[in-house]
């Protein structure tokens, strides 16, 4: 809502002095979010005057009509000899007034006028247009005054050319500020001055019916009311102060008729509608839509309507869609004399579900979204007929048609001192009742108050709200502060800490971390190479996405990541190590289609809870990693190496390791992986996610480097193997025996497993065991690998022998021969 | 080698005379300090002070000796040894050091080489800032709460005293998952997880709910679809405005220093009554830019004061509908948006950087913020 200082005047007794951004404090302060104070015309500085136009030559030779102009400017000029005036502008005769700016005057935006020599004349200043003047868009002729402007006056003044225009962003419980009537109305309150109430007009005794009307439902409508004007002169020309204030406020002049109904929507907060009398049939009737019906707006859309849209009807059907936007077939044209004007009050859910519905925002829909003031009509309409009559010279009927529906009244009852107990500071009960006063309530009682709040604060319902009111107007800034008094808590839980670790280890071993949106489609789906019926396939969508490109929600984080992971090698960083964590959405296939709208007038039962919690997703929450280029750089020390697959599943124990949790790998194909270069990682028995290089597919798809290894984890299903605590180990000091040996395989037997042998074979006396070689050639044998091991034996208690050592490294060279084929490399 | 000779006139043993035992030891003496190398005092040690070195021999020799004449014998030839030994420590020490010095010079290598071997990392600053604010709160007393992205509209907004098709809720752009039918949607805030705390604990409670939240903004400088927020919940008996500002004005010192001011102004939410926002004196210029002729201050642009959050107190509305009577308990709630914390207090411009993964901008940050 756009508020010009000088509008509010009129209702606020300000000082003089007070200024737009004085104001402005005085209004952040009572709670209206005033967000710019654009000074008008601040760097308007004359002399600009109304002149009349004497004579006109117009003169050839150019590329475009050009006038040479005698102006008569009265004294202002202080000679008053006419000015004489080059204008390129044709919509003028002789005899109009005009807007002139004389030599020495600079217009908004700081064009300085000067006498000069133009099209071979001298002009001696401008005739302005509404642009130049900053009063409108329209440039496209210069501005015709009425004649009866009186010459030579200063039109700064005269036009209200400079002015203050406070910008405020309206909250939703604050509609009454949707106009200067309310805005004063916080001004006088916040500045403590008199405030007169524009709605605040003696109403002629009724003298009969207008035109016809009815409410055929009373939840749609509560209050509708209709007068009507004849004999409107449709030559009328809207007021230059009125196209001031309704460009100052943000809207554009139309025709006199309906820059009124704006200008009072503007002023009051009651949007009205004007129908042309001539195009009605039969008597009026607001109900809801039926079956089938359609209404073609002003907009020029047929509309489809629905049986829950507020419409108003005659005989012939729906003329308006009510307080939304009205039909093309009744709407006022500039020959329409006859009005008929509709004041009313619509229910403001109604009024929102049918803009959303139909996607239609008007300035009127805004305001009854937000509740309007339900005694407004009577005093708005009224209004509008005076000023169709006192501007456009039409003759106000004497009759009023006002139908309404009975409303309870609402009251609020409160202790007197429970502002006090909200805000903590004591008021009494003084203070209380006269700050609800200064609102607009009725306050009755002593201990116990019962307020009834105005017809415009349909917002106050709650006994908060009266507290509201009263701790707002008495200032925040008065509110003291308390230490704070929380009991001991209980700290970070051990999945918030494991979160943390993670995070930490992960760049403590060279990844930077990202935080990708998690939008994906179907196509990285196919990209990451995954099959038809995968169940990563299976993706929420969403109703509403930013992009149709990504309507999905993601089951995995490694799509976002090989896109953050591309970006970086696109901006010149090749060797890239990053890493995420953050949940993914897996769809239940149990869930049922929508989660129920529990109640809210008490507290919900853990069945309750449960079935709305059925219907979201789980959302387990992942690590993931990706790897391209050079893991350990290259520089003069040599070459660097190369990130390759075991890096990645080092990543995921990384992870893992943070959790207690050493993780077994198994050979594995599972998109997007290389098919030979993916292990599945297992904790315990429990699958926890895969780690390798990317399939070659993968990487082209994504722009990645060829060879880019990549990991995702599921950070809830490893701390679910985190073991309950560390026991402290006992230190053996006897000395350590190694023994090495070396085992040929088949090719294919995992490495994992031939160790996982040994181990076990070993016995509890080894302490360590290290693959240190692995070889393929010729000498391991066709189709064979060799491995060759280092382990390490000790005892608790005693210095091994050499018999025992050979014992136990015997035995586990047997287990691995048991188990995996492996045979003694000679 | 021969064995002392017991029948050998001990009068005879020449190499016991006193300036034969002198002699030894002077040209012992002499070939030490005469030694150029550690090579050549080891042979020096073996000639002079080894097994068949003369005073060795002669050391042999006194067991022969008449017992009248062991004691003077033995006293010189020890003497002499111990001379020897001690030169050759003291040789043995100059010339490891000029060794050492020689070979360490040689050694030497150019310490202004590059030696970054290994890749660092950094953590995300939205995660870690994240971190360091539900820290300030924890040190209060509260505890970290959680909840889904994915979340319901009754936990959204139903709960929270947003009606449905009230203004209020169409101001929260939100994401609908699957319809708009389904009441599930992105949570448009992280206030559900004040629900959701006051469902599943024990009263009274106090919980901090830092987390990511959707709207359907577009991506620009200071918006995103995707974003994080924080906010503090404190539901007690007897809690008012005073203990929401108390709680943070601590926040406050926590994050950015000791001795801001705060103020606060009104404002609308549907799950706070009375509802405010608040504001905090910049903590870099501490509100003395506004000041004539006082220099600019890029934080807060010169106004002294910075945009800070949302707050209220819970509306007696939300705790009914959580099954709390607003009769006995009250409640205060603070939130704040996470990414812009994070561009004033670090001065990040835009939003694109945040979100776009680039790692010159992550790596800065470190691991801690």
């Amino acid at each position: 809502m756009r508020a010009p200082l000088s509008w509010l005047r009129e209702y606020v007794e300000l000082p003089a002095e007070v200024t737009g951004r004085e104001l402005a404090e005085r209004l952040i302060q009572a709670g209206l979010e005033v967000e710019t104070v654009d000074q008008a015309g601040a760097d308007l500085t004359g002399p600009l005057v109304v002149g009349e136009v004497l004579a006109i030559e117009e003169l050839t030779g150019f590329k475009k009509p050009i006038r040479y102009c005698q102006v008569n400017v009265g004294q202002a000029n202080g000679t008053g000899e006419p000015q004489n005036i080059v204008c390129g502008a044709t919509n003028f005769a002789v005899g109009d007034h005009v807007a002139v700016i004389l030599p020495g005057g600079v217009l908004p935006g700081g064009f300085e006028i000067g006498a000069r020599k133009t099209y071979g004349h001298v002009s001696e200043g401008m005739i302005c247009s509404v642009s130049e003047l900053g009063i409108g868009e329209d440039h496209s002729g210069i501005l015709v005054l009425p004649r009866d402007t009186p010459v030579g006056a200063d039109a700064t003044e005269l036009f209200g050319l400079r002015d203050d225009v406070l910008d405020i962003a309206i909250s939703p419980d604050r509609g009454y500020t949707l106009s200067i009537r309310g805005i004063a109305r916080e001004a006088a309150t916040a500045c403590g001055v008199p405030f007169r109430d524009p709605a605040d007009v003696e109403l002629p005794s009724a003298s009969g019916e207008s035109y016809p009307a009815s409410i055929a439902d009373a939840t749609a409508c509560d209050r509708f009311v209709l007068r009507e004007v004849r004999g409107f002169d449709t030559a009328a020309q809207t007021p230059v102060w009125m196209r001031v204030r309704l460009h100052r406020a943000g809207m554009r002049p139309v025709s006199l008729a309906v820059d009124v109904t704006n200008y009072l929507m503007l002023e009051l907060g009651q949007p009205l509608h004007a129908f042309d009398r001539s195009k009605l049939n039969g008597p009026i009737v607001v109900r809801r839509g039926e079956p089938g019906e359609t209404l073609e707006t002003l907009d020029h859309v047929r509309r489809e309507l629905h049986p829950e849209d507020i419409l108003i009807t005659d005989s012939s059907g729906p003329i308006s869609m009510a307080g939304t936007m009205g039909g093309l077939a009744t709407e006022i044209d500039e020959k329409s004399a006859d009005m008929v004007i509709e004041a009313a009050h619509f229910d403001a859910i109604g009024t929102a579900r049918m803009g959303r519905r139909h996607r239609l925002h008007s300035e009127a829909a805004y305001r009854f979204e937000r509740e309007v003031d339900r005694e407004l009509p009577l005093y708005a309409s009224y209004r509008a007929v005076r000023m169709l009559a006192e501007l456009g010279g039409a003759e106000v009927l004497p009759g009023v048609t006002h139908a309404q529906e009975p409303v309870t009244p609402v009251t609020v009852t409160m202790a007197a001192d429970h502002p006090d107990r909200v805000a903590g500071i004591t008021y009494g009960r003084a203070t209380v009742v006269r700050r609800l006063e200064q609102v607009g309530c009725t306050v009755t009682g002593d201990d116990t108050l019962t307020a009834t709040p105005p017809s415009w604060r349909p917002d106050l319902t709650d006994p908060n709200d009266l507290a509201e009111e009263v701790i707002r107007l008495e200032g925040y800034d008065k509110i003291p502060s308390r230490a704070p008094r929380a009991g001991a808590g209980l700290g970070l839980t051990p999945m918030q800490r494991l979160r943390r670790r993670v995070g930490r280890a992960m760049a403590g071993t060279g990844y930077v971390e990202v935080l990708t949106f998690p939008f994906t489609s179907e196509r990285d789906a196919d990209d990451l190479q995954l099959e038809p019926h995968e169940s990563r396939r299976r993706a929420l969508r969403l109703a509403n996405p930013m992009s149709e490109d990504e309507p999905l929600l993601r089951t995995t984080l490694l799509p976002g990541m090989f896109k953050a992971a591309a970006r970086n090698v696109g901006r010149g960083f090749g060797d890239v190590a990053l890493f995420e964590m953050g949940p993914v959405f897996r769809p239940r296939t149990d869930a049922p289609d929508h989660a129920p709208r529990l109640r809210v007038d008490r507290g919900p039962t853990p069945e309750e809870i449960a079935s709305v919690d059925a219907a979201l997703p789980e959302q387990p929450m992942r690590v993931a990693a990706v790897l391209t280029g050079e893991r350990e750089p290259s520089g003069w020390w040599g070459k660097g190496r190369v990130a390759d697959w075991g890096d990645a599943i080092e990543a995921a124990r990384t992870v893992a390791r943070e959790a207690g949790v050493e993780l077994t790998a198994r050979a594995d194909r599972h998109a997007p992986w290389h098919p030979g270069r993916c292990a599945a990682l297992f904790a315990g028995e429990t699958l926890v996610g895969h780690a390798g290089e990317l399939h070659p597919r993968v990487t082209r798809a994504y722009g990645l480097p060829d060879r880019a290894c990549a990991m995702e984890v599921d950070l809830d299903r490893i701390a679910g193997e985190m073991p309950d605590g560390v026991t402290g180990p006992e230190i053996s000091t006897y000395p350590v025996a190694t023994q090495d040996v070396a085992l040929t395989v088949d090719a294919a037997t995992a490495a994992a497993d031939v160790e996982s042998a040994l181990r076990d074979g070993a016995g509890e006396l080894l302490e360590s065991i290290r693959l240190f070689d692995v070889y393929t050639g010729e000498q391991a044998g066709e189709g064979r690998k060799s491995l060759a091991y280092t382990l390490r034996f000790r005892a608790p208690d005693r210095t091994l022998t050499a018999e025992e050592t050979t014992r136990m490294r015997e035995a586990a060279v047997a287990a691995a021969a048991d188990r995996t084929g492996a045979e003694r490399r000679t | 080698m021969s064995a002392p000779n017991k029948s050998f006139d001990p009068v005879e043993v020449t190499a016991l005379q006193p300036e034969e035992v002198a002699r030894a030891r002077d040209e012992a003496l002499a070939a030490i300090a005469a030694a150029g190398d550690l090579d050549e005092l080891k042979r020096v040690r073996l000639e002079h002070a080894g097994d068949r070195s003369p005073l060795a021999l002669a050391n042999r020799e006194i067991g022969a000796l008449p017992p009248a004449a062991k004691a003077d014998a033995g006293k010189r030839v020890g003497q002499a040894r111990r001379a020897v030994s001690d030169a050759l420590k003291e040789r043995q020490a100059v010339l490891e050091a000029e060794r050492d010095e020689r070979v360490l010079v040689e050694e030497s290598v150019d310490v202004t080489l590059s030696t970054g071997r290994a890749a660092y990392g950094a953590r995300h600053p939205v995660t870690t800032i994240a971190e360091r604010m539900a820290d300030v709160f924890v040190a209060m007393g509260f505890e970290v709460a959680e909840g889904p992205e994915v979340e319901a509209e009754w936990f959204n907004f139903d709960a929270l005293n947003f009606i449905p098709d009230h203004p209020a809720r169409t101001m929260q752009d939100t994401f609908f998952v699957g319809s708009e039918e389904t009441g599930v949607v992105l949570r448009t805030h992280t206030s559900p997880v004040q629900i959701r705390s006051l469902l599943s604990r024990p009263l009274p409670v106090y919980v901090v709910a830092p987390g990511r939240t959707y709207r359907t903004d577009e991506l620009d400088a200071t918006h995103a679809p995707v974003f994080h927020q924080l906010e503090g919940l404190a539901v007690d008996e007897g809690l008012t405005m005073a203990d929401l500002r108390g709680g943070i004005d601590a926040f406050v010192a926590g994050m950015f220093g000791e001795g801001l001011k705060t103020r606060f102004r009104p404002s609308y939410f549907p799950f706070t009554e009375p509802s405010g926002e608040v504001d905090m004196q910049c903590f870099v210029c501490r509100g003395t830019s506004v000041e004539r002729g006082a220099p600019p201050c890029r934080t807060c642009r010169s106004e002294g004061w910075i945009e800070l959050g949302g707050c209220g107190m819970v509306n007696p509305r939300v705790l009914v509908a959580c099954g709390i009577d607003p009769d006995r308990y009250s409640g205060w709630a603070f939130g704040l948006g996470i990414e812009r914390t994070l561009m004033f207090r670090h001065d990040v411009r835009s939003f694109h950087d945040i979100v776009e993964g680039d790692v010159r901008f992550t790596l800065p940050f470190g691991t801690e913020i």
